[in-house]
């Protein structure tokens, strides 16, 4: 037998452990940012009792969802009940081991890259639509429509805008399409600047894929009560949220990796490229779920049709057009990619 | 070899369970979730022999799109499941034949399958110098590039298709109209009147 594959397996799993780890102590403050942010837009204090400054709240509340009482309802298809705040936790997760948070520093530096994290959001629909159903409750089930509407809506133009990058970086590996965006110009190279509309439009996007306000039409409160969670407590609820946030710090990770030259200084001298690529990478990342915050406490919920205008009428037609604009422009000037 | 082995019988057996529950699951929203379950791993069996883009095409197209709106139309239909499963077992032998025929088909061209002789070396481009979607973009857009617009236009023609058969202008249905909504100004919308005192509107 043949044992040389047990110490590789080992360090994936510790890579991936360690990785874990981080994202989720990572995602347990971007939540008590997002509360502390929007309680700021609002003149409160936000949650400021558990620790100092409330530094500990997100760990309280996940001690309180883990030790209530799950309840399950009586006529809830209980076994896809069970399963699908699983499917969302794990798929949201599962995402994290593509992203280089560093140079070279990927569990898995795959050349699909970008198309495998394309691929896991567009699953993270299934945990909304199974825990919808499985709730066999109106709210919920309603909930679960509009999400499968929304989702795939908003991941076609979330397409066109990875085509543009990947043709301007001429690679499907994340790490190649930061290393195509260094340059002398630093910050000024990065995509953000010569593709701004795919941004911003990038952004909206990831907004409404992530069902973060303003298109929050799957858990809208006034509408649906909670949505798909109605039905959900303790720790499958615990599971789902975790999820969600997960999602949308993915979603932060990938505009930084597209758009913001990911690990790359933004002052292409001396000083700056000493900081190790992580920490631009964190805080390039936070400045992204900023973005977010500050949109979740300004703009006001979408209606539902104009929700789908947006996607089909708008984006989709922009994005198609800046596709083969930008496959023009690489063409006649040589400019871009490798083949 | 030996963990490739190990995760290759896993992934072939989940799909062959999965894809035998999905016509033996009693309710349908299950045989939908248990055919997800198979592309998946048909998916990751791709990733196995090394064609990583077909793979993430696979789970991308067919259960980030098509099995969705597919499970949001079974979910969506009243069936009546014991009637449904009525009269499921006259069908069998019809169906076994089926199944039969298309095995020994398989069986025959696996079996009989060879490959001409120096025809590899000429058709598929170096393949320990590119990844496969290179590979597979450096193929499709030079040699096979009419069959593959062609096939663009069949599925733009099944596409305009659909929407031509949906389509229905209704008169008396209440619709947005956002340009309008947006042309909207505060003075012809709103409208500030002096009411007297004890006289109303």
């Amino acid at each position: 037998m043949d044992f040389s594959w047990v110490v590789p397996l080992l360090i994936i799993i510790g890579k991936s452990l360690l990785l874990l780890v981080a994202v989720l102590i990572y995602v347990a403050y971007i939540i008590l940012a997002d509360r502390k942010i929007w309680a700021a837009v609002q003149l409160r204090r936000g949650p400021n009792v558990v620790g100092p400054w409330g530094l500990l709240q997100s760990f309280a509340d996940m001690f309180k969802f883990v030790f209530k009482e799950p309840v399950i309802p009586a006529g809830a298809n209980k076994g896809v009940f069970l399963i699908a705040p699983f499917v969302t936790a794990i798929l949201a997760l599962s995402a994290w081991a593509v992203v280089p948070v560093a140079d070279g520093w990927a569990v898995a530096d795959l050349n699909v890259g970008i198309l495998f994290i394309f691929a896991i959001s567009s699953l993270g629909v299934y945990g909304v639509i199974m825990g919808g159903w499985a709730s066999n409750s109106k709210y919920p089930f309603l909930s679960a429509l509009r999400s499968a509407a929304q989702m795939v809506s908003y991941e076609v133009s979330i397409g066109f805008v990875l085509i543009t990058v990947l043709l301007c970086a001429g690679s499907l590996n994340l790490s190649e399409i930061v290393r195509a965006q260094d340059s002398r110009f630093g910050a000024l190279g990065w995509y953000w600047l010569p593709l701004f509309p795919m941004f911003i439009i990038f952004f909206i996007s990831a907004l409404a894929e992530t069902n973060r306000p303003p298109f929050d039409l799957v858990e809208a409160e006034s509408e649906l009560v909670a949505g798909f969670m109605v039905e959900y407590s303790s720790t499958p609820y615990l599971l789902f949220m975790l999820g969600e946030y997960v999602a949308i710090v993915s979603m932060c990770a990938l505009t930084t990796v597209l758009f913001l030259g990911g690990w790359l200084s933004p002052i292409p001298f001396a000083p700056f490229t000493w900081v190790p690529g992580v920490i631009w990478f964190v805080l390039k990342a936070s400045l992204v779920f900023f973005m977010f915050a500050m949109v979740k406490a300004f703009v006001p919920r979408y209606r539902y049709d104009q929700l789908m205008r947006l996607g089909w009428k708008v984006f989709l037609p922009i994005s198609l057009f800046m596709v083969v604009l930008v496959a023009a422009v690489l063409q006649f000037t040589g400019w871009g990619g490798r083949v | 070899m030996t963990v490739a082995a190990i995760f290759f019988y896993l992934f072939s057996i989940v799909m062959i369970a999965s894809a035998f529950m999905v016509i033996a699951a009693r309710n349908p929203v299950h045989s939908v979730l248990f055919l997800i379950l198979a592309f998946v791993n048909a998916s990751a069996l791709f990733v196995l022999v090394g064609a990583e883009f077909l793979a993430m095409i696979l789970v991308v197209v067919y259960v980030g799109a098509v099995a969705v709106l597919f499970l949001f139309v079974v979910m969506m239909l009243d069936v009546d499941f014991a009637e449904l499963k009525q009269g499921f077992l006259q069908y069998l032998p019809l169906g076994a034949l089926i199944g039969i025929v298309v095995a020994v088909e398989l069986i025959l061209v696996v079996g009989g399958w060879s490959v001409a002789p120096g025809a590899k070396a000429t058709n598929a481009p170096a393949i320990t110098a590119l990844s496969n979607t290179e590979a597979l973009g450096l193929v499709l857009y030079t040699r096979h590039v009419y069959f593959f617009q062609a096939a663009g236009f069949v599925l733009l023609t099944a596409m305009i298709g659909a929407i031509v058969l949906t389509l229905r202008h209704k008169p008396d249905v209440k619709r947005q109209d956002i340009s309008e909504q947006n042309a909207r100004t505060r003075e012809e919308a709103v409208e500030v009147k002096k009411v007297p005192s004890r006289a109303g509107v």
